[in-house]
C-alpha cells in the first residue's frame, strides 16, 4: 500500500511546475518515482549516479524547465562537488532525499553517510530541511520548492527514517561471519 | 589487446588544431544552445567568439553532458551542442549512459580528445592508451558516434553532426599543444542570467 504522504507530495511537486524528475531509486522512492513515469508532462530521468542530477536540473533552468532530484541520502556524497554548480551560478535545486542509516537501521555500512547527510548538505551551502512525521512532507516540500524556486537556491528535504521504516532485510539468510 | 606497444605520446603528433574545429562548429551557430566542459574547450569556444547561447562551466567537472542532456530535454525544439574534453567526460562517463537511455535527438556531444590534462600539467588521460569514448558512447545506445582524425573528416564535421542521428557523440583527435588561454566571463549568475534571457527573455 502506498504511503498517504507519497501521491501528496506528488501533487505538491506538479503545483509547482516540476517538468523533469531526475533519481537514483530508493525504497522509499519507488511510489513516487512511478508517479513521475506515468505522468505525461513529467520526464523521469534516470541517473547513473546523483551527482549527473544537479547538472541535469542546472540544464533543464537553463532550458526554462523545473526540475526535482531524488535520491537516497547515500547519493549526497556522490553530489557534493557539482553542488558548486547550483551554489556558485546561483541555480534552482530542489532535492528530495530519503534517509538511511538513521532511525533502527539494519545495515551499518549505511551509517557513515547517513550521519553526515545534512551537515555535508550545508556545508555545501544547501538549506536543509528535516521531516521526521509523514503527515508534514508534502507541506516541507511546497516550502521548499518554493525557496528553491524563488531564491534561486539549493534546497534539500530530508525525509527521515522514521517516516520511511527501517529497511526489514525480513527475508535474508545471514551467513556467519567471524566476530 | 595488440602486441604492439602502445606510444602514449602519440597525441603530440595529431594533426588537427581544437581551435580550429571549434571555429567551425561555432561559425553559424545561430540559435544553437552550447555547453561546454571546463578548460580547454571552454578557451576554445571563447577564442571563436563569446555568445550568449553558450554555457562555459568553469567547474562541476563531469557534470558538461549532463547539463546539455537536461538542456535538450527542456528545449527539443532547439539544437544543444555539448564540447568538452576526455578528462571531463571520462569523469562522467556514466553520464553517456544516461543519455543513451533518454535518447535525446537534438543533443550532439563532441569531445576535443587530447588524450592529456591539459590544464594540470598535461598528464596522460585514459584515451591515451585504450578508452575509445567513442565506442563507449556507441555501447550506450548512442545511435551515432565516430571519431575524427584527419582534415578531411574534420572538414564535414559541422554538418555531419547535424545529419546524423541524434543524440551524436563525434570523439575529435586533437593535438596536445596548449593554446592563448582566451577566458569567457567567470560570474556564474551573470552566465546564467544572460543566457536565459537570450534564450527565453526572463532571468
Amino acid at each position: 500500500m502506498t504511503a498517504q504522504w507519497v501521491p501528496e507530495v506528488w501533487q505538491t511537486l506538479l503545483d509547482h511546475d516540476i517538468r523533469q524528475v531526475a533519481y537514483v531509486p530508493d525504497a522509499g522512492l519507488a511510489a513516487l518515482i512511478e508517479l513521475a513515469q506515468a505522468e505525461p508532462q513529467v520526464l523521469a530521468v534516470p541517473l547513473s549516479t546523483e551527482e549527473e542530477g544537479v547538472a541535469v536540473l542546472a540544464g533543464a533552468w537553463l532550458g526554462g524547465q523545473r526540475g526535482a532530484l531524488l535520491m537516497q541520502s547515500s547519493g549526497v556524497g556522490n553530489c557534493i562537488n557539482l553542488l558548486s554548480l547550483a551554489r556558485t551560478c546561483r541555480f534552482p535545486l530542489l532535492m528530495l532525499v530519503t534517509m538511511r542509516g538513521q532511525w533502527g537501521e539494519r545495515n551499518p555500512w549505511q551509517v557513515p553517510m547517513g550521519s553526515i547527510t545534512k551537515a555535508v548538505l550545508e556545508q555545501a551551502g544547501t538549506l536543509v530541511f528535516e521531516v521526521t512525521e509523514a503527515d508534514r512532507v508534502s507541506e516541507t516540500v511546497s516550502a521548499a520548492a518554493a525557496m528553491a524556486f524563488t531564491g534561486p537556491a539549493a534546497v534539500a528535504v530530508l525525509i527521515g527514517q522514521r517516516v520511511l521504516g527501517a529497511k526489514a532485510f525480513a527475508e535474508a539468510v545471514q551467513t556467519g561471519q567471524p566476530r | 589487446m595488440s602486441d604492439t606497444p602502445i606510444d602514449e605520446g602519440r597525441a603530440d603528433h595529431y594533426p588537427l588544431a581544437r581551435r580550429a574545429v571549434v571555429a567551425a562548429l561555432l561559425a553559424d551557430a545561430g540559435g544553437l544552445l552550447v555547453v561546454t566542459g571546463l578548460g580547454a574547450p571552454a578557451w576554445d569556444a571563447t577564442a571563436a567568439g563569446d555568445r550568449d547561447l553558450t554555457f562555459p562551466l568553469w567547474g562541476a567537472m563531469g557534470g558538461a553532458v549532463s547539463m546539455g542532456l537536461g538542456l535538450a530535454l527542456a528545449r527539443p525544439e532547439n539544437r544543444v551542442l555539448v564540447l568538452t574534453g576526455d578528462g571531463e567526460l571520462l569523469m562522467g562517463l556514466g553520464s553517456l549512459s544516461t543519455v543513451g537511455h533518454q535518447q535525446p535527438a537534438n543533443l550532439a556531444v563532441v569531445v576535443l580528445d587530447n588524450e592529456r590534462y591539459g590544464e594540470t600539467g598535461g598528464q596522460r588521460t585514459h584515451t591515451a592508451r585504450h578508452t575509445d569514448l567513442a565506442a563507449v558512447a556507441a555501447a550506450c545506445g548512442w545511435p551515432s558516434t565516430w571519431t575524427v582524425r584527419d582534415h578531411a573528416a574534420a572538414a564535414e564535421l559541422p554538418s555531419r553532426l547535424w545529419d546524423a542521428a541524434g543524440p551524436r557523440l563525434a570523439v575529435v583527435k586533437v593535438a596536445a599543444a596548449n593554446e592563448p588561454l582566451v577566458m569567457p566571463p567567470r560570474d556564474g549568475v551573470w552566465l546564467k542570467e544572460r543566457f536565459r534571457r537570450a534564450l527565453l527573455d526572463q532571468p
